[in-house]
């Protein structure tokens, strides 16, 4: 076991992979001389070389289709968009493109390929470069949604979407790149698909997923110290959606809050909720509820900002709502 | 093989010499935007700005020459726009206020660096995604035409902006309707970390315009009388409806891309060379001492009275309320 940084965890499961298949690369602006614009990166253009770990010009449009093409031909190339907010100008390549190329010639083109970067709001970055992405790429069937909290999640699904031989949108928080966390020496993956109890309880269920699971952490001490037992299930991977584990767990506490972060409007806690009323409605003793970033795009000032984004006191009071403690 | 039917641009911009009170009070400008910037590093040191912030310091003659050349004209521009806004009259106090978060900023504490916005300046914003806003231009255009303004737009953007399809296609509609945009690159050589050289296989990026047959010119921006003039000479060609132009105006930002930037990637020298040989600053100061006969004790007076006002922008947005809670939700729908 070795205490790293999420960012190390994650150069840990690129360099593994592009060590063990030379049909991997690494390409995005300032991965290979600038080390990446959040060190994610570090040292792999020494290691890798220039062929393999690929500086580009502002144009994502451009290099995401040519990782689309290239992994259409056998390459597994990782994208790395600085933040997601840049994926929206390679919307299309990749909505068009990347999750129906498969589908739509029969099976006969694989897009073995990893779109990686930051996602969500940072701190004070205002509404264009705090947009959280996942609803955007969820809602196509043909592409994968992966993300995690902890250093041992980011390094074993990394490793997994790089091996998939689907596209992979894979969501990363420049909040979380230093947070340490235990990684085994051992090679391992973690399947995409399957969700994680963080915490086990069993009065409420907290669905979430990314750097909303610390949120929810803090939630489930508060709660714990007001005689609430939650359990917190981290998903992991957005799409496709662990419904087992969701549908377990709201089956043991009856209860769920889904915290997200991104708007609630065609959210991906509206998915969820969706799923649940579906298929969970006689196991539910209360509707459940969202605490999502409020509705509005994202203010600069800070006393708007905290506002705005979900927090452990909000989950609080949901869930004792839920729980007919609060009204 | 055919011909580029590339128009070329008058020699002149028709716009009368400065003399050295004309040429005075845009040196005064270039001071007041290194003095603002100066602070704001302070201030975002002492975390009183937050998120990014993106100095303008070292590009100063590129817009108080081109702000003197389209006083009531259109602008847009980028996330490096402390700069502009002020040449283009937006108030050292509002621009200020906006980096400190304040309900009194020129976006009401809302965008911060990236999106200063001012409507009765004609300063149409700063826009964060690199590229972005360039289209947006031809909008402008597209109005001003229609009406008959007699006006132009100017879009600044950088080097690396020069590559995203937003801005080649913006090219492409700007030429085929003929629009009064004038495309302004200031190429300081580096997108973030990113060399020129390393990013293009051209590196003068007005020679995108070859690609639709727009009017380009390629020029120096340090001294700020000669951006004025040839920026003076776009403007009065599109204006004149002759369609857009492309500039790239050369230039060098002193400071790293962003304050958590530490610019390491620069070659050795090559900072200091630009700060002795292509300081706009110190060029004017130089040509109003030598060739204007303007006194020190006048230059003096004038870095003086600019402390007193970017010492002014300070306090106002220190002074001034962090944004109402109960505004949050305003202004997400036109009312
Ligand atoms: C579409 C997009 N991709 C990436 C970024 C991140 N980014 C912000 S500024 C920048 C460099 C831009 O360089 P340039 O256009 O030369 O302008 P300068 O910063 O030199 O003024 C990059 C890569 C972004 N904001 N938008
Ligand atoms: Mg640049």
């Amino acid at each position: 076991m070795a205490l790293i940084p999420i960012r190390e965890a994650l150069r840990a499961a690129m360099r593994e992979e592009m060590q063990r298949d030379p049909s991997v690369f690494l390409m995005g602006e300032e991965v290979a001389q600038y080390d990446g614009a959040y060190k994610v990166s570090q040292g792999m253009l020494a290691e890798f070389g220039p062929d393999r770990i690929v500086d580009t010009p502002i144009s994502e449009c451009g290099f995401a289709g040519l990782g689309i093409g290239a992994a259409m031909v056998g390459m597994r190339p990782i994208i790395e968009f600085m933040t997601w907010n840049f994926s929206l100008v390679a919307y299309d390549q990749i909505v068009n493109s990347a999750a129906k190329i498969y589908q739509m010639s029969g099976g006969q083109y694989k897009v073995p390929i990893v779109f990686r970067g930051p996602n969500g709001a940072a701190e004070n970055l205002a509404s264009q470069h705090s947009t959280s992405v996942e609803s955007l790429y969820a809602h196509f069937p043909g592409l994968k949604v992966v993300t995690y909290a902890t250093a041992y999640d980011a390094k074993g699904l990394l490793k997994s979407a790089i091996r998939d031989d689907s596209p992979v949108c894979f969501l990363e928080s420049e909040m979380t790149y230093g947070m340490k966390g235990e990684v085994p020496d051992e090679e391992y993956l973690i399947p995409i698909g399957k969700a994680d109890i963080k915490a086990e309880g069993s009065d409420v269920t907290l669905v979430t997923w990314g750097k909303q699971v610390f949120t929810c952490q803090a939630a489930v001490e508060t709660l714990k110290s007001q005689g609430v037992s939650a359990e917190l299930l981290d998903l992991r991977t957005i799409r496709p959606l662990d419904r087992e584990a969701l549908f377990n767990s709201v089956a043991k506490t009856g209860r769920c809050v889904v915290v997200q972060e991104g708007y609630p409007f065609s959210g991906v806690g509206a998915e969820i909720v969706a799923q649940l009323q579906e298929h969970c409605f006689d196991l539910l003793d209360a509707p459940v509820l969202r605490i999502t970033n409020r509705d509005v795009p994202q203010p600069y000032a800070t006393n708007l900002e905290k506002l705005v984004m979900p927090s452990a006191e909000r989950v609080v009071t949901a869930a004792r709502r839920v729980l007919g403690l609060e009204r | 093989m055919s011909e580029l039917p590339t128009p070329s641009l008058p020699q002149e911009s028709g716009l009368p010499p400065l003399d050295a009170e004309g040429l005075l009070k845009l040196y005064r400008e270039m001071v007041l935007i290194r003095r603002v910037e100066e602070l704001a590093a302070k201030a975002y040191t002492m975390r009183k700005i937050l998120g990014f912030c993106h100095l303008y310091i070292g590009q100063e003659s590129v817009a108080v020459g081109a702000a003197s050349a389209t006083p009531d004209d259109y602008w847009i521009a980028a996330y490096r726009e402390h700069g502009h806004a002020l040449a283009k009259g937006v108030s050292a106090n509002a621009v200020m206020a906006e980096l400190f978060g304040k309900a009194t900023g020129t976006s009401l504490g809302l965008g911060g660096s990236m999106h200063i916005f001012d409507k009765d300046a004609k300063f149409m914003g700063g826009y964060g995604i690199v590229g972005g806003h360039v289209p947006l231009a031809n909008g402008v255009g597209w109005a001003i035409k229609q009406r008959n303004e007699g006006r132009v737009c100017l879009c600044y953007f950088g080097d690396g902006a020069a590559h995203q399809g937003a801005f080649f296609e913006a090219l492409c509609l700007a030429q085929l309707w003929k629009l009064p945009v004038v495309f302004i690159c200031e190429n300081n050589f580096y997108a973030m970390g990113t060399s020129i050289d390393r990013q293009s296989h051209l590196t003068d990026m007005s020679l995108r315009a070859n690609g639709v047959g727009m009017a380009r010119e390629q020029l120096r921006g340090f001294d700020v009388e000669h951006v004025r003039e040839r920026v003076g000479a776009a403007a009065k060609f599109a204006r004149e409806g002759n369609g857009p132009v492309m500039l790239e105006i050369i230039t060098y930002r002193h400071r790293g891309h962003s304050m958590s930037d530490p610019a390491k990637y620069r070659p050795k020298g090559e900072l200091e060379e630009y700060k002795l040989n292509s300081e706009p600053l110190a060029l004017t100061k130089r040509r109003l001492e030598q060739d204007f006969g303007v006194s020190a004790e006048r230059i003096a007076a004038v870095h003086q009275e600019v402390e007193a006002v970017a010492e002014e922008a300070w306090n106002f947005a220190e002074s001034s309320p962090d944004p109402d809670p109960a505004t949050l939700y305003d202004h997400v729908y036109a009312e």
